[in-house]
């Protein structure tokens, strides 16, 4: 094949959202007012087309562009994930669009958008595609959170992220701009290059690391850059909640690794105490805040800040195996939460009234098999066994003490066990708590339904079957060598 | 992949035609026509069979020693490394394998042959039962469990079979979820089994922290470059056995083999734990014939057999497990002698002879287990696939002492039924009696000692008692005069095409079955031990003592005419009792059981063993229950009442208080605190924008700080 | 080459007055402008570093920060639009619906 299609092979996937986007928006200006349902179609196939476009640049594993783009296991890995996500975010989000009266059409273009930003990420060979790549999911994700354009929250959470979004990104700017000034160059491979062959990174070039770790932290979502993070997703629409707490958390991770691991290999002394700190402050800040929390969908956003610390220990062992067991706790926390907030949308009612714990009194009755599944999930989060959650806790404990953390992997354990509080009280709210008036939860549609199921699916799937998805994590995870 | 082999390397799909079948099912089943539901779950069962059938014939092309084919479908669990017990590094992995061998294929052949026999049996005899899909669904998802069970290639893929199978049984068991009876013995059966459970749990942690691996053997990786990367327990223990790790009858091997056993004893109904099996004949008949005669119940013996080596080297468990197979086999033999259910009849027999097959491996017979398992399945699928239909022409009658004289009423069944009594009952030329006479031989030449002839004494009784309780059955069902009531009688007629049938092959298996297993003595060739012979475990040359006794001399010895001669006597002794006292001398029965009273009431009632239970197990549960809870009332609710004296409100409120301000207090302590920490944490989320962007930024200068420490420590 | 440091020293001050503005000011346009701010503090950088290194792609980089600062800019008009519209302020103090 040609050199240029080569190329266009490695960038499949996000050619296809981003074609399917604009198709998208195109329709928008030509259905008329009763046949917009069909761009929500378009969306679910463009979703599903750029997942199967994922095979289609797994047939060019190399570098592309230049070595702006570089097509690995490992992109490959983040990129399935994320259109994956985005399908079942678009599932779940049909029947809340329609309840809400939102428009449509925009929506699933911007779903498709951010979509190919996060994909841009996970493959991204240079600071300079990683900055796009960030600033396309980004923006689209700016507008996702105000997408209720009346309701105040709504507009605050659009106006929070925005701000501090981009004040983030200028700290990641300004951090390229001094590692492009150390090195004179922005590649992640040349900059390894460069160190492999035995020059120590110099002060500015760490400074510019230290920059770089601000974007990404923020954006990850992990301490002390986790601020934002229960404003923006309470007040975002809830599947768009959905969306946040999992795809881009999850190319967030998959830049910060690629960048860590690749570009700043040879730091790696310095960085790993910045993020033994922040895991620990991540994961007990995001515990414990959510412990009193009476907003449920407050509550996981919080947990999700907890999740992203258990993450970062596995980035702390700074091992092959703690990189699969990133990996493979990305995809189970990715799809748990989705399907987590999923209920929460199903159960919201018009302008999302129903969030706090005590409207999901007597769930266990009214809705058995929401109730079912938000079990599984809440499970998962907490990491019981025979739930995914628990095995993916279990292969991070394992990587940290074979890094001899043993003070991580015991704050881990900890960090389980105060998670339990919060998750365990949604659990007895829903099956022995009686509600104080009577309600009956809007039947489950078939999009919400599939989401639920396979979400939950995924959670004991990958718990009694970790094999597959374990091998191509931990193939994923060899691809920095 | 050698050519022509395609069978062989899609082993891997034999379990998952049922399984798709089975989902189907129970997804969508409700609204599929009858004619669907039959077409997909016979179906799926047959090509099953057309698959296992290929795959072993192709199995059988190999030479001798390479007929092991292994396959790791996908790795399941990935763990890690560990050191086992003895030392060295293990890299733990479950995966989810299949191993096809000799014994393994003996296994899918019976479980597919007759378990596709009892789906086209069931397609007659549920027809007109509500449910039909739920039925089929549960039949299908069982024969999953149940080739995924003996087509493991490792003790935890072994045990989620073995708990689906469990599972199965119980939802079939209970089928007529309505009846009271039906859904206790459900969950009998499924408490019952929880026991032995535990025991095979136990010993898969132990194997795996002794072995390393809990992969059987690595036979059929040999063309594998990195084969070395999959060991086998078979050899851990040969490279321990040649190191000295392990030798003859080692505490650790012994206790693994035991504790396996103690999982076997449940699943194949051994005492103590056989209560579950009698009550289990609530389910429908053709689960009586599939689950709890031809298939799931002989999986003990199936695991003792697979894991032979273990046994073998562990003579205090195989001592243990030939006692309780004999004990077993006669204890059952006496209850089946007064029943008058005809399925419970039948469920005492199953349990008597599962004693045998436990019998046999106890002295290292462990191909004539396997041998009996097989002709077994054969005769016993026929007789309780027989007493269905007469319980079907019956219009639901189970009782004995409400049938008679149906020979000529329903021709096929009986004759079927009577050649499959034959065969159980040890009659040559019949199937049972080749693999019975094996048995019964083995033990009696196992070894010199005492134990061995009291074994077989009771094996002989037993095959006496068997003859006598099979034809008391036969005569009052078939023969004599006819006790069936008046508005029943009409309604007699014989069963669908669908159903005789399969009797009718099962028949001819009953018959034939035994001859692929018939000794050098009787001029025959052993077909079935040389085709076993590539699994039984020889121990290496350093153990002699021990190889000696596991391998049985093998020429002709007049003895093994005479003890052939003395129980093919015996059974016909009690052929001809059963015909005196049930046909002959009308009354000699009641009169006989009035006469040996107490003996009749205690073999009746079962030896009480059900009572026993209760009262030892289940009410003392409940008694600690019960207990525990006046311990609250007494002494929480005794202080506010009237005060049982100051002494007892002293301790009480010593005791209160304590609760209250220690125990709750610790307790509530570290919840408090755990609170507590809550509000700082989200004290930061101010709401306020600006705020935030501090955050943000002193994050920024401590992490410029610390870099910048950092670098110039390194300048 | 002091050229070159001198623009480095130059877009740190500018960043770091960005920085200032963006937590201190109370308008909520303002605060947007602080950030174009650092924006414009980091292509300054980037174009000193293109000049110290003789190597261009530091001004390709420019051209992107470019861009996207103004795609940012026409999404994060249209979200303040929308505040002042619902709130009929700019003050950021008064965005605060959302907390603990």
């Amino acid at each position: 094949m040609t050199p240029a299609l080569a190329d266009a092979y490695s960038l499949a996937p996000v050619i296809t959202a981003c074609g399917f986007g604009i198709l998208i928006i195109v329709g928008d200006a030509f259905l008329p007012r009763g046949g917009k349902s069909l761009l929500a179609r378009i969306g679910v196939v463009g979703a599903l087309a750029s997942l199967a476009a994922v095979t289609l640049a797994s047939r060019h594993t190399d570098d592309a562009y230049s070595g702006l783009i570089r097509t690995d296991a490992f992109s490959l890995f983040l990129e399935s994930l994320i259109f994956v996500i985005t399908v079942l975010v678009m599932l779940g989000s049909y029947d809340y669009l329609v309840r809400e009266g939102l428009p449509l059409g925009e929506y699933h273009a911007l779903l498709l958008f951010a979509a190919s930003g996060m994909a841009v990420m996970a493959s991204a060979n240079e600071l300079l595609t990683a900055f796009v790549g960030l600033e396309i999911s980004s923006i689209a994700s700016y507008v996702l959170a105000g997408y209720r354009r009346t309701a105040s929250k709504s507009n605050e959470s659009a106006l929070k992220y925005f701000l501090l979004g981009s004040f983030a990104t200028a700290f990641f700017l300004y951090g390229a701009a001094m590692v492009y000034g150390a090195t004179g160059t922005t590649r992640l491979d040349v900059l390894r290059e460069m160190f492999v062959a035995g020059r120590a990174p110099g002060p500015l070039m760490l400074l510019g690391c230290a920059m770089i770790l601000v974007g990404l932290g923020f954006k990850a979502a992990v301490a002390p850059f986790q601020v934002w993070t229960p404003d923006v997703y309470e007040g975002a629409p809830t599947p768009v909640t959905a969306l946040f707490a999992s795809g881009p958390k999850a190319a967030a991770f998959a830049l910060l690794v690629r960048i860590l691991v690749t570009g700043f290999g040879a730091a790696n002394a310095t960085w790993f105490w910045a993020i033994w700190v922040s895991a620990v402050l991540t994961m007990f800040i995001g515990n414990l805040a959510a412990l009193t929390q009476n907003n449920v969908k407050r509550m996981l956003a919080y947990s999700s800040i907890a999740h992203a610390g258990y993450l970062l220990v596995a980035l702390a062992a700074r091992s092959e195996i703690g990189i699969a067991a990133l990996l493979y706790y990305l995809v189970v926390y990715a799809l748990v939460t989705l399907g987590a907030f999923t209920i929460i949308t199903h159960l919201g009612e018009p302008g999302e009234r129903r969030l706090e714990i005590d409207a999901y009194a007597g769930l266990g009755t009214r809705q058995p098999f929401t109730a079912f599944c938000m079990t599984i999930f809440l499970l998962s989060l907490l990491g019981l066994p025979i739930t995914a959650g628990f095995l993916g806790k279990f292969y991070i404990f394992d990587s940290a003490l074979k890094a001899q953390l043993p003070g991580l992997a015991v704050m881990l354990a900890m960090n389980s066990v105060i998670g339990a509080y919060y998750y365990l009280r949604l659990v007895r709210v829903m099956y022995f708590t009686e509600p104080e008036q009577e309600w009956t939860p809007e039947p489950v549609t078939a999009g919400v339904g599939a989401v639920m199921f396979l979400t939950a699916v995924a959670a004991l799937g990958f718990g009694l079957f970790p094999g597959p998805l374990m091998t191509f994590a931990t193939i994923s995870a060899q691809s920095f060598r | 992949m050698m050519p022509g082999e395609y069978f062989l390397e899609h082993a891997g799909w034999i379990p998952l035609f049922p399984l798709v079948s089975a989902a189907l099912m129970l997804f969508l089943g409700r609204r599929l026509p009858k004619f669907a539901v039959n077409l997909f779950c016979v179906g799926s069962v047959f090509i099953s069979f057309v698959f296992s059938a290929g795959a072993v014939y192709q199995l059988a092309h190999r030479a001798a020693e390479d007929r092991f084919f292994q396959k790791i479908l996908f790795i399941w669990i990935p763990a890690g490394v560990y050191h086992t017990t003895a030392g060295p590094l293990a890299n733990f992995a479950a995966d989810w394998g299949i191993l096809l061998d000799p014994l393994s294929s003996v296994m899918i052949l019976v479980v597919t042959g007759v378990g596709f026999l009892i789906h086209v049996y069931s397609t007659g005899y549920m027809a007109q039962e509500g449910g039909y899909y739920r039925f089929f669904g549960y039949l299908n998802l069982f024969m999953f469990s149940m080739l995924t069970l003996v087509l493991a290639n490792n003790l935890l893929l072994m045990f989620v079979g073995w708990e689906g199978v469990g599972l199965c049984s119980y939802l079939l068991i209970s089928f007529y979820f309505h009846k009271k009876t039906a859904s206790d013995a459900g969950k009998k059966a499924f408490i019952v089994n929880r026991v032995g459970d535990t025991g095979f749990l136990l010993a898969i942690f132990l194997s795996s922290v002794t072995f390393g691996t809990i992969r059987f053997t690595s036979r059929g990786f040999e063309k594998l470059v990195d084969a070395t990367q999959y060991p086998g327990m078979l050899d851990a223990l040969n490279i321990g056995i040649a190191s000295g790790v392990f030798a003859v009858g080692m505490p650790v091997l012994t206790a693994i083999a035991l504790l396996m056993f103690v999982g076997a004893t449940g699943k194949s109904a051994q005492i103590p734990l056989y209560v579950w099996l009698p009550d289990a004949m609530e389910g429908p008949t053709p689960v009586s014939a599939l689950i709890h005669a031809a298939t799931m119940v002989t999986a003990g013996v199936y695991m003792v057999v697979r894991m032979n080596s273990l046994f073998q080297m562990a003579p205090f468990a195989m001592h243990v497990v030939a006692a309780i197979g004999a004990l077993t086999a006669i204890y059952a033999a006496s209850m089946g002698l007064v029943q008058t259910d005809i399925k419970r009849v039948l469920a005492y027999s199953t349990i008597s002879q599962l004693g045998y097959m436990f019998l046999a491996c106890g002295v290292g017979a462990f191909v004539g287990g396997v041998f009996h398992l097989m002709t077994h399945a054969f005769f016993k699928a026929l007789l309780f696939l027989g007493s269905g239909s007469v319980i079907h022409a019956l219009s639901g009658e189970q009782d004995m002492r409400k049938m008679g004289a149906l020979w000529s009423k329903i021709p096929v069944t009986a004759k079927t039924f009577f050649i499959a009594t034959l065969a159980i009952a040890g009659i040559p030329p019949f199937a049972g009696f080749f693999s019975k006479d094996e048995i019964l031989w083995k033990t009696f030449s196992g070894g010199e000692e005492v134990f061995y002839k009291v074994l077989w004494v009771v094996g002989v009784i037993t095959a006496g008692m068997t003859a006598f309780y099979m034809f008391r059955l036969v005569n009052m069902t078939f023969f004599g005069t006819s006790r069936v009531e008046h508005e029943v009688e009409h309604h007699i007629h014989e069963s669908p095409p669908s159903m005789t049938v399969p009797l009718i092959i099962l028949a001819i298996l009953s018959v034939v079955g035994g001859w692929i297993g018939k000794p050098a003595s009787l001029g025959g060739v052993n077909h079935f031990e040389r085709w076993l012979e590539p699994v039984i475990f020889s121990p290496p040359a350093a153990l002699a003592g021990l190889a000696e006794r596991a391998l049985p001399a093998a020429h002709r010895e007049p003895m093994e005419y005479i003890l052939m001669a003395v129980s093919v006597l015996i059974a016909l002794a009690g052929i001809w009792l059963a015909r005196v006292i049930y046909l002959q001398r009308e009354g000699l029965a009641d009169r006989l059981a009035e006469k040996w009273g107490p003996l009749y009431t205690l073999l009746h009632r079962k030896y009480y063993m059900d009572e026993i239970y209760d009262a030892l197990f289940v009410q003392r549960t409940k008694d600690l229950a019960t207990a525990l809870g006046m311990f609250d009332r007494g002494v929480i609710d005794g202080v506010g009442v009237n005060g049982s004296g100051a002494l007892t409100l002293a301790i009480c409120r010593i005791s209160m208080w304590w609760d209250t301000w220690i125990v709750d207090g610790l307790v509530g302590l570290t919840g408090t605190l755990v609170r507590l920490g809550s509000y700082p944490a989200r004290f930061v989320q101010t709401g306020k924008l600006q705020s935030y962007a501090l955050v943000i930024v002193l994050g920024v200068l401590l992490l410029l700080g610390y870099f910048l420490r950092h670098a110039m420590g390194m300048v | 080459m002091d050229l070159a440091a001198d623009c480095v020293v130059l877009s740190a001050i500018l960043f770091g007055l960005g920085v200032v503005g963006f937590v201190f000011k109370r308008n909520i346009i303002t605060i947007f402008m602080s950030i174009e701010l650092m924006l414009n503090a980091v292509n300054l950088a980037f174009v000193a570093f293109s000049r110290q290194w003789h190597d261009l792609s530091g001004q390709v980089f420019v051209f992107f920060v470019i861009v996207v600062a103004a795609a940012e800019a026409a999404v994060g008009m249209a979200i303040i639009v929308l505040i002042a519209r619902n709130r009929h302020s700019l003050n950021v103090e008064r965005v605060n619906l959302l907390k603990l």
